[in-house]
């Protein structure tokens, strides 16, 4: 069978700088060279990254890829060299087949204009040819809902009739090739469901998916191969159930569950070793939560023996730009004392309503008080993650409002109103 | 930049039967390369994408008449309004030459030519930095920006040529068969706009100060192209030195076409033309060399 991608030895590099504030002024860039010329030095040597290193793989027709690996593996960068957004420095890439992405979705939409002017646009910019929009514009506004306001300015719109009408417009795309970066696909939990809906729908009729997520649950459930990266580097590349499993087990990925059976290799120091950790909501453990109602992150450790300084549980939660949401330890006064050799299973309570929507990664450890600063004795980055997700039913702090809604935190504040 | 074969030749038909009839027909082929050291233009490429060249000016035009309120008043006014203050300043108090023309008729015919040129450089060079979600989220000939920059600003000129008509009828000023060559004279002042576009759109991008200078550039610009004096009544040295900036034969050229005035001397046309290719193929070699680059610096 054809292959739908093959990649061969694909390497990026940057420019360190021109990942961050990439443009300067012309007045600066001035400057310095003058001052460089009266003070005859050499222009300083830029440092360089490589976001992506001799990268090959080989994706046949209508098989599912995963693609994982930490952040800054070099996952957007393959994305970003496939989509052609951006050029490899070295090596090339053979694609049969038009390729769509679920990080297009909205992308040239014009708010002065209307829903219809919108869909032609939209569809255009997306690769679709004029004949080809016409002929599945009914199709599109059926599917997006808002047949009435086709002819009403998109900036009239509430944001969810605007990612709608978007996400009907990508939907009837149809490429061969549908690459799905799940970090970036924004958007509400139902807007999300309905996106992996939409891949699963795809990879049923013989298109060829690449999806690159941190969620292994979906990983394994969705693709039948996972490529592993790792510093740009593709360090597995093989079926996803032994792949997610080693990643897992690597550390480096991330779950909402973890068990550590070995002692002996298990995160921490001669006092604490980390047990297990996961996430756990009515009862249950669970990838995706409620917003609404607590979750609960347990963490199983063992304490070896007794002449350590007094350890407790700790946690950090880390939402999905990276910004830190809070951090909480367990100070009640039974971790005053050092405690009995044995194994502890603590759980921290997150009350519902606290933490908005998205993907949540969570780091957990056992510290004790040093004098500026917590001492780690057992603990892990990214440990565990999971999805937050609003059913929407309108009692949550969104109330009955779909769009985007910003912060770490999402709280369900009290109101009071008195008329004067 | 990536090439993008349109038809697979060495590829063999689908021929595996457990892929369902909605299994897609392969038909395009995309070789993604590092860039080349030395960028040119593809021209297949650019055909391919015609139609979105159509939707992104077509965009900009539907908006631009929507958001502004007096709409195409706006496409008139501007150089007439500009005809009427040069009239009064230079052409009363000044007694500008003005090729034995009504000074009206000529810095309004000159004007045309010249608002064009200066709103095409206007929305070219700012092209990319405004569309900063389209580069950095899908793939398509980034040239196309630029292009429908210089696009744009043509329909604005068909409102304005209008008021030239008009003037022309007033004062009892019919054109003769010289009306043919003014759109070739329109033409350079395109040419020329997306040379001089497509270079300060890539220096955009990597600069975010240079946007700030190009008014005063294009009114600097505007001082040394003859819109209210008539370039042929310079001394000859002067006429020499100016020619290598084009749109002094733009507007010689065009006056030439609508009104019958003297056409532009050879000379002078041949050092333009020079200038007008040298700057459009400056301006495409450098847009294409940054091109790569776009994405990961804007």
């Amino acid at each position: 069978m054809a292959s739908a991608i093959a990649a061969e030895e694909l390497s990026k590099r940057y420019r360190i700088g021109e990942l961050q504030s990439a443009y300067g002024t012309l007045r600066d860039s001035l400057v310095s060279a003058a001052r460089r010329a009266l003070r005859r030095e050499h222009r300083p040597r830029a440092a360089e990254v490589w976001a992506l290193r001799d990268v090959s793989f080989v994706v046949p027709e209508g098989e599912v890829l995963g693609i994982i690996g930490r952040n800054g593996a070099g996952k957007s960068t393959l994305l970003k060299i496939l989509t052609r957004i951006t050029t490899p420095t070295s090596g090339r890439a053979t694609i049969r087949g038009r390729v769509g992405s679920l990080l297009e979705v909205g992308t040239g939409f014009h708010p002065e204009l209307t829903g219809r002017e919108n869909i032609f646009l939209n569809g255009s910019v997306l690769g679709m040819r004029r004949r080809e929009i016409q002929q599945k514009f009914a199709e599109i506004v059926e599917f997006s809902g808002v047949e009435k306001f086709i002819d009403t300015p998109v900036k009239r719109y509430s944001s969810g009739m605007s990612v709608r009408l978007a996400f009907a417009v990508a939907a009837h795309l149809e490429p061969e090739i549908l690459l799905v970066d799940e970090v970036l696909a924004v958007g509400d939990a139902e807007f999300q469901r309905r996106c992996l809906g939409r891949m699963e729908d795809l990879s049923r009729s013989g298109r060829t998916v690449l999806f690159v997520s941190h969620n292994m649950q979906a990983v394994t459930q969705l693709c039948d191969r996972v490529l592993w990266l790792d510093g740009g580097r593709v360090v597995g590349d093989g079926p996803s159930s032994e792949l997610v499993a080693a990643y897992l087990q690597s550390g480096h990925g991330s779950s909402s569950s973890r068990v550590w059976p070995d002692l002996e290799t298990a995160p921490g120091d001669e006092l604490v070793r980390l047990v297990h950790a996961r996430v756990v909501q009515d009862g249950k453990e669970a990838a995706a939560v409620d917003v609404r109602r607590p979750v609960g992150i347990e963490i199983g450790f063992h304490v070896l023996h007794r002449d350590g300084p007094p350890v407790f549980p700790k946690l950090k939660v880390v939402d999905e730009r990276g910004d830190v949401a809070f951090n909480a330890m367990d100070t009640s006064p039974r971790w005053h004392e050092p405690a009995t050799p044995g194994t502890y299973v603590s759980t921290a309570w997150i009350p519902g309503n606290l933490l908005n929507e998205g993907f949540v990664t969570v780091h957990v450890a056992v510290c004790s008080l040093g004098l500026t600063k917590l001492v780690h004795h057992a603990g892990m980055h990214d440990a565990l993650s999971f999805h937050v997700q609003d059913p929407g039913e309108g009692d949550s702090a969104r109330g009955i409002f779909a769009g985007q809604w910003q912060g770490v935190v999402r709280p369900l504040l009290e109101w009071t109103t008195e008329e004067r | 930049m990536t090439d993008t074969e349109l038809d697979a030749r060495d590829l063999a038909p689908v021929a595996d039967p457990s892929l369902s009839a909605a299994a897609p027909s392969v038909d395009r082929v995309t070789v993604i390369r590092p860039a080349p050291r030395w960028p040119h233009l593809d021209l297949r490429e650019l055909w391919h994408y015609r139609e979105l060249l159509v939707t992104l000016a077509w965009r900009d035009i539907a908006v631009r008449y929507k958001q502004t309120s007096i709409g195409v008043a706006w496409a008139i006014l501007q150089p007439l309004l500009m005809m009427v203050v040069f009239t009064l300043i230079f052409g009363k108090f000044g007694n500008f030459p003005s090729k034995g023309l009504q000074y009206q008729i000529f810095t309004y015919s000159a004007l045309l030519p010249w608002v064009y040129f200066a709103s095409s450089v206007n929305l070219a060079s700012a092209s990319l930095v405004a569309n900063r979600g389209l580069v950095t989220k899908v793939y398509f000939p980034r040239v196309l920006m630029p292009l429908a920059g210089v696009v744009v600003p043509l329909v604005d000129f068909v409102f304005a040529f209008g008021v030239l008509v008009a003037l022309c009828a007033w004062y009892h000023r019919w054109p003769d068969a010289t009306i043919v060559v003014a759109p070739l004279f329109l033409a350079m002042a395109l040419v020329t706009a997306l040379g001089v576009g497509l270079f300060l759109a890539a220096v955009n991008v990597r600069y975010r100060d240079v946007a700030y200078t190009i008014p005063f550039l294009m009114q600097l610009w505007m001082f040394l192209s003859g819109v209210f004096y008539a370039f042929s009544a310079l001394p000859e040295w002067a006429q020499l030195v100016l020619a290598v900036n084009p749109m002094t034969t733009v507007i010689d050229g065009f006056q030439w076409g609508t009104l019958g005035t003297h056409p532009p001397e050879l000379d002078k046309a041949m050092i333009s033309v020079g200038a007008t290719a040298t700057v459009f193929v400056v301006g495409l070699w450098y847009f294409r060399r940054s091109e790569p680059r776009f994405a990961d610096t804007i």
